[in-house]
């Protein structure tokens, strides 16, 4: 089955750029259906990016991030061909995690 | 063009108002004004050219009938078969005023 | 020396109604004034930029798009319909069964007209055609399903010029005026037509957006649309139109939306597929 994680990390210099793509519904949980019910709340609590065993970016979402969300940030301290491991939770208790070498 | 639809929106208006006032409407009256709105309304699909408010009028007229409310049901139901009337003459109009938008 | 100007006259005004007579044009005419006007209106504008709808009306949104395009929203659609183009149906044939080079690379040859059935067939229809004929129930054309596979196709013909045929039959131009005429036509309680916006208010905003030109509009389906957070085909965005102008919509792929489909792809010709896109 294809991930939902799909990531693309670029190291430049000292930095590396990070942009990653998150398939999931991110129900807020205030939205009702073509029936008139609530659909219920569905979305990521936590995502983490790691590198050489340190996390170098977490972030805590919730019902205010929209669908299929998309992250972009920069760190630094990593180089070309290196490790990138980001993985992510929800409120359903469903995860999933991927790693990446960075170009 | 369009402002003959328009006259003739608020012509109708303007004589549903007059004719309403004199006496309380019925169930019956709601009935029948309703039923020629709807008639309308098909006329207008079938040249494909229903407006959307026209429906909401439709809704909101059956609303007020419900709640015994018959004198606006009427009111409300009379101005749906208006926007229907004004949604049949733009089609008719357009079917031949299109040809004057085309880039020359 | 009076009656020699009435005539002069006469004969002018004679000759003069049908250079005026709009109905009279052939597609070929029709296509040179269409694209002649948009030129004209936007020199600046590289002609195959216009696949690109607002983006190429407005600099700001052309680098927010450019941005949003490093990781494209409709990237998981195309991965599904990927996915869908692999997956056999249950009698055991494919979607690349019922198209030319196995339904790779072929976007930019629909809509077309089947001279067998007299109508304006689109990549939509041809795809639900595919399913039933092999016993499988049809997709909604304005939901994810369909716009899936569009999304895929779509990126496979990327870049490729729009291909659009009106072959020798009466039926055929017929089909092709009827779309004109859609275009064209003022509905809705707003009174608009689809030139209003896309083609006199083209680069012009409406409240927040900026209207796309009508030329190459169609080039770009299926989008991602923000405001939808989601993909949207061609009968999705034609049916919201017609909403947005308080007139009702007619069922998915009627034969008015076939037919302006066919006029606006045919409009251009040429031009190439920019799709799948993402739009504000």
């Amino acid at each position: 089955m294809a991930s939902t994680i799909r990531v693309r990390a670029v190291a430049g210099g000292d930095t590396t750029q990070v942009q990653s793509l998150i398939q999931h519904p991110m129900d807020s949980g205030f939205v009702k259906d073509s029936k008139g019910q609530i659909i219920p709340p569905h979305y990521i609590e936590v995502v983490q990016f790691e590198h050489d065993g340190k996390t170098v970016f977490t972030a805590f979402w919730g019902p205010a991030v929209s669908k299929d969300p998309y992250l972009k940030f920069s760190f630094k301290g990593a180089k070309k061909g290196d490790d990138l491991k980001v993985s992510w939770a929800d409120n359903k208790g469903a995860s999933d995690s991927l790693v990446a070498k960075i170009q | 063009m369009y402002t003959r639809a328009l006259i003739r929106l608020a012509i109708g208006l303007s004589l549903a108002g007059f004719a309403t006032s004199a006496l309380a409407a019925s169930a019956d009256d709601f009935k029948a004004a309703y039923a020629k709105a709807e008639a309308a309304n098909k006329q207008a699909g079938a040249v494909k050219n229903q407006w959307t408010t026209t429906a909401d009028e439709l809704k909101k007229a059956k609303t007020a009938a419900d709640a015994g409310k018959f004198d606006d049901a009427v009111k409300l139901a009379q101005h749906a078969e208006a926007l229907a009337h004004a949604s049949i003459a733009q089609a008719k109009e357009q079917e031949s005023a299109w040809t004057q938008a085309v880039v020359r | 020396m009076l009656r020699k100007i009435i005539v002069a006259v006469a004969i002018v005004v004679g000759i003069a109604q049908p250079l005026l007579a709009d109905n009279a044009g052939s597609p070929e005419t029709d296509f040179k004034m269409f694209r002649d006007y948009f030129k004209s209106r936007f020199p600046k504008v590289p002609m195959n930029d216009f696949v690109n709808g607002p983006y190429s009306m407005d600099e700001g949104l052309r680098k927010q798009w450019k941005a949003i395009e490093e990781f494209p929203p409709y990237e998981f659609a195309v991965e599904q319909g990927k996915q869908m183009f692999a997956t056999p149906f249950k009698n055991g044939k494919t979607y690349g069964d019922c198209f030319a080079n196995k339904g790779i690379g072929v976007r930019q040859n629909y809509p077309y007209f089947d001279t067998k059935s007299g109508q304006v067939i689109t990549l939509d229809v041809a795809l639900n055609q595919c399913r039933e004929s092999n016993g499988e129930k049809p997709f909604d054309y304005s939901k994810d399903d369909m716009a899936s596979l569009t999304a895929y196709m779509a990126f496979t013909s990327r870049g490729k010029p729009m291909d659009i045929k009106i072959p020798n039959d009466p039926r055929a131009l017929d089909a092709y005026k009827k779309g004109e005429q859609y275009f064209y036509t003022r509905r809705g309680q707003l009174n608009f037509s689809c030139a209003s916006c896309h083609v006199q208010s083209a680069g012009d905003h409406i409240r927040t957006e900026v209207l796309a030109p009508a030329l190459g509009i169609l080039n770009a389906m299926p989008i991602y649309r923000s405001a939808w957070g989601g993909m949207g085909t061609t009968s999705r965005r034609l049916r919201t139109c017609n909403e947005q102008v308080r007139g009702v919509p007619l069922p998915a792929e009627d034969e008015n939306y076939r037919d302006v489909e066919y006029y606006l792809s045919y409009m251009a010709n040429g031009l190439p597929v920019s799709g799948p896109g993402a739009r504000p």
